[in-house]
């Protein structure tokens, strides 16, 4: 029981936040297999509007890039902050203003994503009143942060808050430009910028979106939380400064990478391959700084279940940012556009990395705001093993799905006309699609399994009064 | 925790001082949209009606839409079209279908002449989609029957069987709402949409009592035709 951290610090907001998201990531990644299936047996659409595909995959984006994702950004950004920097949150009402106002957008999603009211920008789609909200609470957020950081009592700014602040500023200029639009009523509205430059605003935010909210906030995730259940520093200093600056740098360039030989000029996409390229190095600097900071600590996987889910989610971080790379160059582009290899491409990072170290992450900060050990070490390990073994079944069917719609529709037959009708290869993807299918539903028992040990730890805390006893507790004897 | 190395001049500003970090973060995460996206606004060769006058209507802006000819160049969407492209946009069909062909031998024999930049100058927002569950859509305007459209969507797996495209069966049911197509020609018209006076009054006419599936029709069947391009000219580089 940790009474110092309970009385110095404003863990119920964090609480909350950790709860719900392993609330969302259970509801998203439903979703997700729902709509999978919905491609492989299309019978699962039911005639009706609400549960047709192409409105239901917003639902299950939003639901695990801004419910699960956000979430789990909020509270391990709030709790970190507060730690990191000796003093409690610099607002407690506006934490909980964000708390209340990021769910109110949460369930404003679920409400109107099915009703068919888009801005049909992916992964933007919310209208424009919903917008409005999403800037106000993440401002909030932000403020809230930056003021902590103000207020701390250590002399310098502890490396994971510099991620977090690149993640909440550029989010800040994404969301802000990329939504702009005019509205002709209350649910609907036209973009400002059409055509090419819609497209190009558009996948700089949608790469960003990758790059900064889910790639730099989770490393700032990860260098808070790794050291700290590993009990390790971090092991390079100066690695991490190099990967902060390059990441923040770099990573703005590389949207044009989408659109290569669409309609934008080829300057554009050309110089977002030349900078994805380049992104290897501090990609790779900093999933080896992760990695590197167990080293003479390596046995500690062999018990230490939380660490596995973190250090596996940083092999997922090296493996899709080389991926990426390779398909941002402009003949292997060519033929993975457009196809399921992107997909596989964003699952290896979002089940891999993203929500990996995420739930690494909410088991460590979870025992440590409840006070309490996790109910069940067996059930993280079980959950483990459905969460690897399930990202590797979906990425390796996409992997197979992409790269043979890719040759499909490019082959020619003997006498120079195309081989296959695009049916033929809708066809083909059946099986992978089944299979993708599979290995969600093998990840989503992972979270299922996980929301319960969640519930039955907090349970058992509250059943034993811990946060009440820590909150009391004279803190001499703590 | 670890600081094996001693942080020096604008790092060691950055990291003792909140504000310096915020400044020199915001700039450096700044350069590289500037860079890319600015330039799109006003570099000539972006679009490529600049050097090609010919492939846009020239009663733009000047002449009521319904004085066009098909052939006659790229223009807005007609109300019918509008109309249409809010059901594409609502449903989600960007999801599953591009609009942007590729410059590639398959993609021509296949879709047809690339797409322009010119051509999606007036969609906002952009349509050009991100994965073909589906077949591109750019043209597929006038390939097929408007019954066969109809029948399509009613249940795409009656004339495709390999399809694993939902059903759309409420398309016949919903009306388009013609004073709501209006309004939304008014707003498409602030965000640049070159609309004359005509086209709004012509909203409420075309779109009265029409359904939801006469509108996406409408809008297939002008996906590409607005404009007859010239395989011998470089319309891009």
């Amino acid at each position: 029981m940790d009474a110092t951290a309970e009385q110095k610090y404003n863990l119920d907001v964090v609480r909350w936040f950790a709860v719900m998201a392993v609330v969302y990531l259970v509801v998203g990644a439903s979703v997700g297999v729902y709509i999978a299936s919905e491609l492989a047996w299309p019978v699962l659409n039911f005639d009706s509007p609400y549960l047709s595909f192409g409105r239901l995959r917003p639902v299950h984006t939003n639901a695990v890039i801004f419910a699960f994702g956000g979430c789990t950004l909020m509270a391990t950004a709030f709790y970190s902050v507060q730690r990191t920097c000796g003093v409690r949150l610099w607002s407690n009402k506006m934490a909980w203003f964000t708390f209340w106002g990021w769910n109110l957008v949460i369930v404003l999603a679920v409400i109107t994503l099915p009703l068919g009211l888009t801005q049909s920008k992916e992964y933007a789609e919310l209208e424009w009143p919903i917008d409005i909200l999403i800037a106000v609470v993440w401002v909030s957020y932000m403020f809230n942060f930056v003021m902590t950081i103000a207020n701390r009592k250590s002399s310098h700014i502890y490396v994971s808050n510099w991620f977090f602040l690149s993640m909440m500023i550029m989010i800040t200029y994404l969301h802000v430009v990329n939504s702009l639009a005019i509205p002709v009523s209350l649910f609907k509205s036209y973009s400002i910028f059409a055509g090419v430059q819609d497209a190009m605003i558009q996948w700089w935010w949608g790469h960003n979106a990758v790059g900064f909210y889910l790639t730099a906030g989770f490393l700032g995730i990860m260098y808070y939380f790794l050291p700290k259940q590993a009990n390790r520093p971090v092991y390079s200093y100066r690695l991490s400064v190099i990967h902060f600056w390059a990441l923040s740098f770099g990573y703005v360039w590389l949207g044009a990478h989408h659109l290569q030989y669409t309609a934008l000029p080829d300057w554009t996409g050309s110089l977002g391959a030349a900078i994805s390229l380049a992104m290897i190095i501090p990609s790779w600097g900093g999933a080896l700084n992760g990695m590197m900071t167990l080293s003479g600590a390596w046995d500690k996987l062999r018990t230490d279940y939380v660490l596995r889910f973190m250090i596996m989610s940083l092999a997922f971080y090296a493996m899709s940012t080389f991926e990426g790379p390779v398909m941002s160059i402009k003949t292997v582009n060519a033929l993975s556009h457009y196809t399921d290899w992107t997909v596989g491409h964003v699952h290896s990072g979002a089940l891999g990395w993203v929500a990996m170290i995420g739930i690494g992450a909410l088991y460590h900060l979870i025992t440590r705001c409840f006070h309490t050990e996790m109910y069940s070490v067996k059930l993280i390990n079980l959950h483990f093993w459905a969460a690897t073994i399930g990202t590797v079944i979906y990425v390796v069917s996409m992997w197979v799905s992409g790269i043979m719609q890719g040759l499909m529709w490019r082959a020619y037959d003997d006498y120079g006309t195309l081989a296959y009708t695009f049916a033929e290869s809708v066809e083909a993807m059946h099986p992978y699609y089944a299979m993708r299918a599979v290995g969600g539903a093998i990840f989503l028992f992972g979270t299922v399994v996980m929301l319960y040990n969640i519930i039955m730890t907090v349970r058992q805390s509250m059943a034993e009064g811990r946060v009440e006893q820590a909150r009391t507790a004279s803190l001499a004897t703590a | 925790m670890s600081t094996k190395t001693e942080s020096k001049g604008l790092q060691k500003w950055a990291e003792t001082n909140i504000w310096a970090l915020v400044l020199m973060t915001a700039i450096v995460v700044s350069i590289g949209g500037i860079v890319e996206i600015v330039p799109l606004f006003y570099m000539k060769n972006t679009f490529e009606h600049n050097k090609y006058p010919e492939i846009v209507w020239d009663g733009i802006g000047k002449r009521p839409l319904s004085e066009w000819k098909p052939g006659d160049g790229i223009r807005p969407n007609r109300p019918l079209e509008v109309a249409g492209r809010d059901v594409y946009i609502r449903e989600g069909c960007y999801l599953c279908h591009s609009q942007m062909i590729r410059p590639f031998r398959d993609e021509k024999e296949r879709y047809g002449h690339y797409s322009l930049a010119s051509e999606s100058m007036f969609d906002h927002p952009f349509q050009w989609g991100s994965k073909r569950t589906g077949p591109d859509l750019a043209r597929v305007g006038g390939k097929y029957s408007d019954m066969w459209h109809r029948k399509h969507m009613r249940a795409p797996r009656s004339v495709v069987p390999e399809s694993v495209m939902p059903n759309y069966p409420w398309l016949d049911e919903n009306m388009v709402d013609p004073e709501e197509i209006e309004a939304n020609m008014r707003g498409l018209a602030m965000v640049g949409v070159p609309y004359v006076e005509a086209d709004f009054a012509a909203a409420l006419e075309e779109t009265k009592g029409k359904t939801e599936m006469d509108a996406i029709v409408a809008y297939l069947q002008v996906l590409g035709t607005m404009v007859k391009l010239d395989d011998r000219k470089a319309y891009r580089e």
